[in-house]
C-alpha cells in the first residue's frame, strides 16, 4: 500500500485544521528528538556521565529495552499526516490527521465488546467483522484494545516526558535562584513553596483542572504547578550548599560575574538530581494522571482512562477483563521499568561517588 | 614482659579493577603493657585500616586475607563473632579521628560512656553511671556532672575527645588504638590532649598504638615509632633511634620536612612526587620513584628487612648495601 | 519555645492567607462566575437566568476591592467566610457544607488512622530487616519487590482487591460502610489492607534508604568498636537517627487522613471526606471544592508546624532557634 503523497508536508498548499495539527505535532517530536540528540552528544564527551549511564546499561539491561520499545511505540503514534492510504475504508477518515499507527489499526472496529481472539460479539453473539484478529479483544465502541493500549504510550509519555521537561527547569531556576541569590528572593520563593506545598496535590490538581477545564493542555499544566514544588526545594537546598563552598567564594573574590558562578559552578554540580529527578517525577506523574482519568479529569486515550471503565466492567457478569488487564499491564510496565531505571541511576549518581571520581 | 598485642604479617586487601590490592601489605608489630607505638605515614599508607583490621572492623569491600592478630596469643581473626564483640570496647578500645561525627547525635554522652560498660559488665545502671563519671574526672572534664548528661553537639571538639577517651577506657582495656586523635583539634587542646593520654597510659598501663601523620605527636608519646609507607612498614624502632638516626630515606625526607628542622628563610624541604595509588605500586620498592637514593635493584625487589641495631630495623636496598659495605 | 511556637503559627497563618488568596484567583479568576453558573444550570441557560443564580450564590458582587466597594467584594467575602468557616452551602444540592464535611470525618478517620498505623509499623518493620541484611539477596529481592510495587497503580490494587478478593473469593463486601461496631471491621478490612499494600513499597524503599545512609555513619562505626551487636545497633542507634527524616514523610500524611484517601473511599462506598470531594468534582461543585481545599491546607500547615516541633523532641541538636 502506498500512500498518497501527505498534503501537510507540502507548505504551498492551504492546510486544512487537521493538517495544521498534525505538522505542529510533528515538529514538536521532531524538536524533541532533535533535543535529545543534542543530550546524547554531550553526554558521550563528559567521561563522568557517559560511565554512569554505561553503568546503568550494563545493570539495567532489560528495563531500558523495555522504555526504548515504549519510546517507539509512542513514536509510532506520534508522526501524523493527512491522507489515504489506499484501503476503502479509509477515505472517510482521510481528513483526519492520522499517525502510522492510526493507519496501522485502520477498519478494525467491531460493534461493541469481544473478547480476545474471538469470533463472535461478546454479548449479543453475532459475528464479528475480524474474527480472531483481536489479541487483546475490543473495548465497548468496538475498538481494538491492543490498538487502544499501545496507543495509550504516547500519552504516558507526553505526560511525564514533557510535564517534567517544563516543570524541573522552572523549579530549577526559581531554587537556584532563591538560594544564591537568598534574602528577599529566598523569602518570596521559599513562601511561594510553602503554599503551593500546603495544598494537598491530589486536590490542588482537581481544584485546577476544574478551573482550567478539562483538557489535555490544563492537566499538563496542572500536573507540571503540583510537581515543582519538590524539586524547587531541593535544588534551592543544594545551591546553599555549594554557595558555601571554597571554590565559589574563590570565584566571587575574584569578581567573576554572578551569572556565571551560577552556571558554571552551580548547575552543573546539581546535574544528577536533575536526572534523577526526572525520572522519578516521571512515574508520579503517570500514577497521578492515572488518578485524574478515574476521576473523570485525566487526558483522553490514557490509560487511567481505560482503567477507570474497568469497575464497570468488571462487575458484570461475565467480568470484562481484558480492557483493564491490558492498560493495567501497559501502565506497569512503563512504571517499573521508569522505576528499576532510575534507582539505578540513583545508586550510580550519588555525589559519593561522582565525588570520589572526581 | 610479654607482649600483649602481637601482629604478624597481616594483610588486609580491596578490590581495585578486579583484582584484589594489599592496602595493608604483611604489617607485623607488637606492644606491650604501658608502651606507646606510634604507626606514622602520610594519608593512604594504610594505617588506619591496620588499626581496623585489628578490631576486624574493616569496611567493606575490603577483607582481611592473611595474617594473625595475637591477643594474648590467641589468633582474633580466628575467632567468631560473639569472641570479637567480647574483645571490642572490652580488651582492645579503639577512639577515632572526629569527634564530631564518632559520637551518636541524638544519645547524652554520659549514656554513650555507660553502654560501653553495660555491653561487658553485669552491673546495675548507677554503677555503671558512677564509672562513667569517674572517667569524666580522670579524663579532665570540667563540670563532669553536668556534662554527663550533656549532648555531643553542645561540647567542643576538645571535649568531645575526652568523651572518646573516657568511653574507650571505662573498661580498662588493655590496649587502645587511637586513629590521629587529635589532628582534628586546635594546637592547643592536642597539647593537653597527649598529656592526658599520657598520664593515663601511665596510671592504666594501656598499651597504645597510636596512629598519626605528625611527627609532634610522636615526638611527645612514642616509646617505638614504626614508619608505614604505601602498605608497608620502611623502619621501626625505639623513638630515639628513629628520630635521631632515620636510615630509610622516607624518614629521612619525612624528618627533614619539619618546619622545625628547617632554617628560617630557606623553602622547606619536600620529598618529590605524590604517594602512589595502589594501581601504580612497582613490583619493588614503594617509594622508589620518589627516591633520590634507588638504585635499580629497588624497583624490581622488594627490600627485606635489615637490622641495623637492637631493635631498630629498616626495609631498603640502599641501607643494607650501605651496611653490608660498612661490615666488609 | 513559645517564641518559637508563636513565630511559626505566624508564618503559618500568613500562608493560610497566601493558599486562600491562590484559591482565590483558582475559582474565580481563571474560572469566573459565569463560568460556574453555566456548570450548573447548563450552557443554554438565559443570562437572566444565569444572573439570578449567580445572585442565589452570593456570585454577583464585583471580584475585587476598589473604591466604594472595599469591604463588598468577593475577595473580601472569600476571605471573611472562609476564615470563619461559613462555607455556606453546596452549589450542587444547597446542603450546608460545613455539616458534610463534620459528619464526613468520621469515616474518613475511620478508614485513614488504621491503614496510617499499621503501615507505619509494617513499613518500618520490613525496612529494618532489610536494611539489616544489606547487600545480600534478601536486600536485593525486597527492594525489587519495594520497586515492584510502587510501579503498580493505586488503582491496579483497588480493583484486584476488591475484585479479587470481593467478587470472587468473597471473603469481604466489595463495598459499602456500616457503623454498627460489630460490623465496621468487615467493611474496612478491605480498603485498609489495599491501602497499606499499595503504599508499602515506596515506604520501604524510602526507610531503607534513610536506615542504610546512617549505617554509614561514624558513630556507628564507634558503636561496633565498642562491642554492639548489630541488632543493637540498628534498634539503639540507627533507628533513633533515621527518625528525622521518617519523621517528616509521617507527618505529612497527617492531613491526609482527614481528607481520607479519595479513591480508597469513593471505591468502596465510604461516606467520608474523600467521597465528598469525589461527588463534588462529578457535580461541579466549586463551593464545596474550595472548602475542602482549604481545610485540606489548614491542616497542611498544622501538620508542618507539628513537623517543626517534633523535631526538637527527636533530634537534640535542633534548639529553637
Amino acid at each position: 500500500m502506498i500512500p498518497s503523497p501527505p498534503l501537510a508536508f507540502v507548505p504551498q498548499l492551504a492546510m486544512t485544521e487537521p493538517a495544521r495539527a498534525a505538522l505542529t505535532s510533528n515538529l514538536i517530536v521532531g524538536a524533541l528528538l532533535v533535543g535529545l540528540a543534542l543530550a546524547i552528544r554531550s553526554i558521550r564527551k563528559d567521561d563522568v556521565w557517559r560511565e554512569a549511564f554505561q553503568q546503568v546499561w550494563a545493570r539495567r539491561k532489560v528495563p531500558v529495552v523495555i522504555l526504548g520499545l515504549y519510546v517507539f511505540v509512542a513514536l509510532l503514534d506520534s508522526v501524523t499526516w493527512v491522507g489515504a492510504s489506499g484501503a476503502l475504508e479509509d477515505q472517510v477518515a482521510a481528513h483526519e490527521a492520522r499517525s502510522v499507527l492510526d493507519r496501522m489499526f485502520t477498519g478494525t472496529t467491531e460493534k461493541s465488546y469481544s473478547a480476545p481472539f474471538a469470533t463472535q460479539e461478546f454479548y449479543d453473539a453475532s459475528a464479528l467483522r475480524h474474527p480472531r484478529r483481536h489479541p487483546l479483544g475490543t473495548n465497548i465502541l468496538g475498538q481494538d484494545v491492543l490498538y487502544m493500549t499501545l496507543k495509550g504510550a504516547r500519552v504516558a509519555l507526553l505526560i511525564g516526558g514533557l510535564t517534567s521537561l517544563i516543570a524541573i527547569p522552572l523549579a530549577l531556576f526559581f531554587g537556584v535562584s532563591a538560594g544564591y541569590f537568598g534574602r528577599r528572593i529566598d523569602d518570596v520563593v521559599f513562601f511561594l513553596m510553602n503554599t503551593l506545598a500546603s495544598m494537598p496535590s491530589i486536590l490542588l490538581l482537581i481544584a485546577l483542572i476544574m478551573a482550567m477545564g478539562r483538557s489535555t493542555l490544563s492537566v499538563c499544566v496542572a500536573l507540571g504547578v503540583t510537581s515543582w514544588v519538590a524539586f524547587c526545594r531541593l535544588s534551592r537546598g543544594e545551591t546553599m550548599k555549594l554557595r558555601e563552598m571554597d571554590y565559589v567564594h574563590a570565584a566571587r573574590s575574584l569578581g567573576v560575574s554572578n551569572v556565571r558562578i551560577v552556571l558554571r559552578h552551580i548547575v552543573p554540580n546539581l546535574m544528577h538530581l536533575v536526572v534523577i529527578t526526572f525520572v522519578l517525577m516521571f512515574s508520579g506523574l503517570v500514577l497521578s494522571e492515572a488518578v485524574l482519568s478515574w476521576l473523570g479529569i485525566g487526558v483522553d486515550g490514557s490509560w487511567g482512562q481505560m482503567i477507570a471503565q474497568a469497575k464497570d466492567e468488571l462487575s458484570r457478569e461475565p467480568a470484562i477483563w481484558w480492557n483493564v488487564t491490558a492498560a493495567g499491564v501497559a501502565l506497569f510496565g512503563l512504571l517499573l521499568a521508569v522505576n528499576l531505571i532510575g534507582d539505578a541511576l540513583r545508586d550510580v549518581l550519588d555525589p559519593r561517588t561522582l565525588r570520589e571520581r572526581g | 614482659m610479654s607482649a600483649v598485642l602481637e601482629v604478624k604479617d597481616l594483610r588486609t586487601t580491596f578490590p581495585l579493577a578486579g583484582r584484589r590490592v594489599p592496602i595493608v601489605d604483611g604489617i607485623s608489630f607488637s606492644v606491650d603493657a604501658g608502651q606507646v607505638l606510634a604507626i606514622v605515614g602520610e594519608s593512604g599508607s594504610g594505617k588506619s585500616i591496620t588499626a581496623l583490621s585489628v578490631l576486624r572492623l574493616v569496611p567493606k569491600p575490603g577483607r582481611i586475607d592473611g595474617g594473625r592478630v595475637l591477643l594474648d596469643g590467641k589468633n582474633l581473626l580466628e575467632a567468631n563473632i560473639p569472641a570479637m564483640r567480647r574483645v571490642r570496647g572490652h580488651d582492645i578500645a579503639m577512639i577515632f579521628q572526629e569527634p564530631m561525627t564518632s559520637l551518636n547525635p541524638v544519645v547524652r554522652v554520659g549514656a554513650q560512656v555507660m553502654e560501653a560498660v553495660l555491653l561487658h559488665e553485669r552491673v546495675s545502671k548507677a554503677a555503671a553511671r558512677d564509672r562513667g563519671l569517674e572517667l569524666f574526672r580522670r579524663v579532665g572534664i570540667p563540670d563532669p556532672v553536668a556534662r554527663f548528661d550533656a549532648y555531643p553537639h553542645q561540647l567542643s571538639g576538645g571535649l568531645k575527645q575526652r568523651v572518646m577517651i573516657a568511653m574507650a577506657l571505662v573498661t580498662r582495656p588493655r590496649v587502645l588504638l587511637a586513629d590521629e586523635p587529635t589532628t582534628a583539634l586546635d594546637v592547643t587542646i592536642q597539647a593537653q590532649i597527649l598529656e592526658l593520654m599520657r598520664e593515663l597510659q601511665r596510671d592504666f598501663r594501656t598499651a597504645i598504638v597510636l596512629i598519626t601523620h605528625d611527627l609532634g605527636v610522636v615526638n611527645e608519646l612514642a616509646d617505638e615509632i614504626a614508619v608505614m609507607y604505601a602498605g608497608r612498614f620502611v623502619e621501626r624502632g625505639a623513638r630515639e633511634a628513629v628520630l635521631s638516626q632515620p636510615s630509610h630515606p622516607y624518614t629521612q625526607g619525612l624528618l627533614a620536612s619539619m618546619p622545625s628542622r628547617n632554617e628560617p628563610g630557606k623553602p622547606l624541604y619536600e620529598i618529590r612526587g605524590v604517594v602512589p595509588g595502589p594501581d601504580r605500586w612497582p613490583p619493588g620498592c614503594r617509594f622508589c620513584d620518589r627516591c633520590d637514593e634507588a638504585i635499580d635493584v629497588c624497583r624490581d625487589t622488594v627490600p627485606g628487612p635489615v637490622q641495623l641495631e637492637p631493635g631498630h630495623v629498616a626495609w631498603c636496598h640502599v641501607v643494607e648495601r650501605a651496611r653490608r659495605g660498612g661490615a666488609q | 519555645m513559645l517564641a518559637y511556637v508563636v513565630r511559626r503559627l505566624s508564618y503559618g497563618a500568613l500562608v493560610v492567607l497566601g493558599v486562600l488568596f491562590f484559591l482565590f484567583v483558582l475559582f474565580f479568576a481563571v474560572s469566573t462566575p459565569d463560568d460556574i453558573a453555566r456548570r450548573a444550570i447548563g450552557d443554554k441557560a438565559m443570562p437572566e437566568v444565569i444572573e439570578q443564580w449567580k445572585i442565589n450564590h452570593g456570585y454577583d458582587k464585583p471580584k475585587w476591592p476598589g473604591p466604594g466597594q472595599w469591604s463588598d467584594n468577593l475577595l473580601v467575602e472569600h476571605y471573611r467566610r472562609m476564615l470563619t468557616f461559613d462555607f455556606g452551602r453546596s452549589d450542587a444540592d444547597g446542603t450546608p457544607i460545613l455539616d458534610r464535611i463534620a459528619k464526613g470525618a468520621g469515616p474518613s478517620l475511620a478508614l485513614t488512622l488504621p491503614m496510617f498505623a499499621i503501615g507505619l509499623v509494617i513499613g518500618l518493620t520490613l525496612s529494618l530487616f532489610v536494611a539489616f541484611f544489606r547487600e545480600t539477596y534478601i536486600d536485593k529481592a525486597g527492594v525489587f519487590l519495594a520497586v515492584l510495587g510502587m510501579s503498580v497503580s493505586v488503582l491496579l490494587y483497588i480493583i484486584a482487591g476488591q475484585f479479587l478478593l470481593g467478587k470472587v473469593l468473597k471473603w469481604f463486601p466489595v463495598s459499602g460502610f456500616d457503623p454498627a461496631p460489630g460490623v465496621l471491621w468487615r467493611f474496612l478490612a478491605l480498603p485498609v489492607a489495599v491501602g497499606v499494600i499499595a503504599s508499602l513499597g515506596s515506604d520501604v524503599r524510602f526507610y531503607r534508604t534513610v536506615f542504610v545512609e546512617e549505617i554509614h555513619k561514624d558513630y556507628v562505626r564507634t558503636a561496633r568498636a565498642k562491642g554492639c551487636g548489630e541488632g543493637r545497633i540498628m534498634s539503639r542507634h540507627v533507628l533513633g537517627n533515621a527518625m528525622i527524616p521518617v519523621l517528616t514523610n509521617v507527618v505529612m500524611v497527617i492531613p491526609f487522613l482527614f481528607t481520607g484517601a479519595l479513591l480508597t473511599e469513593a471505591f468502596f462506598g465510604i461516606p467520608g471526606l474523600g467521597s465528598l470531594t469525589v461527588d463534588a468534582i462529578n457535580a461541579n461543585d466549586f463551593s464545596t471544592l474550595r472548602s475542602m481545599v482549604y481545610i485540606s491546607a489548614l491542616l497542611f500547615v498544622v501538620a508542618q508546624i507539628l513537623t517543626d516541633i517534633s523535631y526538637t523532641l527527636v533530634d537534640p541538636r535542633v534548639r529553637l532557634e
